[in-house]
């Protein structure tokens, strides 16, 4: 089992460590999940995501292969950007979902922690065939933290000189934090104000990093933040998580993911598949629920069911804390899929109402 | 972690204090450790008679859920209403504000099949 150059950190912290994405990492800490996810929707926490995979992609086919492999339109992007991605195999299934950004003279992919090797080796193959490109996997040297939350400007800007306001969202710069050359990228995924830091160094660099951050956040109750409410936060946004809500099993169309998917970008891996099941309509639809009871919390895995029918299946669930009651994300029949649809979540034998909403659920 | 000498423990992670042939019934320290915050105790009937290791509610956590077991047989008696407007006090006070039922118990004797504090302790690895 690997650990992160911060592993010393969650354990002072008390953190439980669970086993994931092949790491060695904290799913919660003592004061809980449900405070957790209060810090960072009130205040200011910090997520340890190293375990992300970082690609770099260089030469003068970079672009032609970024192109080729994701569902989004890499052209648009501009130096400084990044932008929201998928990659698919060519009967459509994803393989990822990603962020691609645009570095000027090269381009970084950001993959799941989970999906590294294989999608090291599906770029790989699909570079095969440009003659003018090359792929680096830098996830080993790569540390990722996440501050996130509506204090995180507040405690940044105390140790760059980067305008961290002026950072648009989707944007990053290259700067320095705490003297520590870092990407400050302003993206994260509990859909709070918030940036994400990347940069290298040994564990001496680490420590630099996470003692000004956690010096400058005191003022505003920094803590560190679990894998538990880094679930609850995405979770209440309505963000995919890859493995649950998407797999190879699942399209970028009943995903709802049409909105990065450009099919007038010209051809690319599963263009074809995609163009076909955008025109006659997916047959099922991945869609966010509200229950109507509290005596439920839906779990993945659990039946969704319309009329004594099994319509579909919970792909994410939990409670929600900011709405005080349990929501959830799967796949339903198309004909299902409006906002307002009564369903039922099976479980213990019996049925639970609950009801289509839109996403995010706040 | 607390393991009160003066009840009994199931290997289910639940916990019982028998005052005559009344049990007042919970989950451990331990169970609500591996739980994470509680949000809802569901008893669907608050008059079951349940026999020793039968179903009786389920807890809703926010990392899992759990089937709550009767650690002897007998009939409830009591369902702790504070429970759901304080889901928390299952994970701050198991032992006390947190407990769960009142099973009127109709064979004590089964009592000696449950671990005391000592064994459970030994079966959490304490």
């Amino acid at each position: 089992m690997k650990s992160t150059i911060f592993h010393p950190f969650h354990v002072a912290a008390g953190a439980k460590m669970v086993s994931f994405a092949g790491f060695e990492m904290p799913i919660q800490y003592p004061t809980g999940i449900l405070e957790e996810h209060r810090i960072v929707r009130t205040g200011v926490g910090v997520f340890d995501v190293s375990h992300m995979g970082e690609f770099e992609i260089r030469g003068d086919d970079a672009l032609a292969l970024i192109q080729k492999i994701t569902i989004n339109d890499a052209s648009k992007l501009e130096p400084g950007k990044a932008q929201y991605s998928a990659m698919c195999y060519p009967n459509g299934g994803i393989v990822d979902d990603l962020l691609v950004y645009h570095r000027g003279d090269h381009y970084m992919l950001v993959v799941n922690g989970a999906n590294v090797d294989k999608d090291l080796a599906w770029v790989m193959e699909n570079a095969a065939s440009f003659a003018n490109v090359t792929v680096t996997d830098r996830s080993e040297e790569t540390h990722l933290l996440a501050v996130q939350g509506p204090r995180s400007i507040d405690t940044l800007q105390k140790l760059t000189d980067a305008a961290l306001a002026d950072v648009a969202y989707y944007s990053f710069v290259d700067g320095t934090l705490a003297g520590v050359p870092m990407i400050l990228s302003r993206t994260g995924y509990t859909g709070e104000l918030g940036f994400e830091l990347y940069f290298r160094g040994d564990a001496t660099v680490a420590a630099t990093v996470v003692n000004a951050i956690f010096d400058a956040g005191k003022e505003y109750g920094i803590a560190w933040i679990g894998l538990g409410a880094r679930d609850t936060l995405r979770l209440e946004k309505g963000y995919c998580l890859y493995g649950n809500d998407i797999d190879q099993t699942t399209n970028p169309i009943e995903a709802g993911l049409g909105w990065i998917t450009k099919l007038a970008k010209g051809t690319f891996n599963a263009s074809d598949v995609i163009a076909n099941v955008k025109a006659a309509g997916p047959t099922r639809k991945l869609v966010g629920f509200v229950m109507l009871t509290e005596k439920l919390l839906p779990r993945q895995g659990y039946e969704i069911v319309s009329n004594g029918d099994v319509v579909g299946k919970v792909t994410s669930g939990n409670t929600s804390p900011g709405l005080n009651i349990g929501i959830g994300i799967g796949y339903v029949r198309a004909d299902l899929a409006a906002p307002g649809t009564q369903i039922e979540i099976k479980a213990r034998g019996t049925t639970f109402p609950a009801e289509v909403r839109k996403m995010p659920f706040l | 972690m607390n393991f009160p000498a003066d009840l009994k423990y199931t290997k289910d992670h639940e916990w019982i204090r028998v005052e005559g042939s009344i049990g007042t019934i919970g989950v451990t320290d331990h169970a609500q450790g591996e739980l994470g915050d509680v949000v809802y105790v569901d008893i669907p009937d608050a008059s079951a008679t349940v026999a020793s290791g039968g179903t009786f509610g389920t807890i809703e956590a926010v990392k899992t859920v759990a089937d709550l077991y009767a650690p002897v047989s007998g009939t409830i008696t009591e369902v702790n209403g504070d429970v759901n407007n304080a889901p928390e006090s299952v994970n701050k006070d198991p032992y006390g504000a947190g407990w769960l039922v009142k099973m009127n118990l109709s064979d004590l004797s089964e009592l000696d099949g449950l671990m005391d504090a000592e064994a459970y302790k030994a079966l959490v690895g304490q």
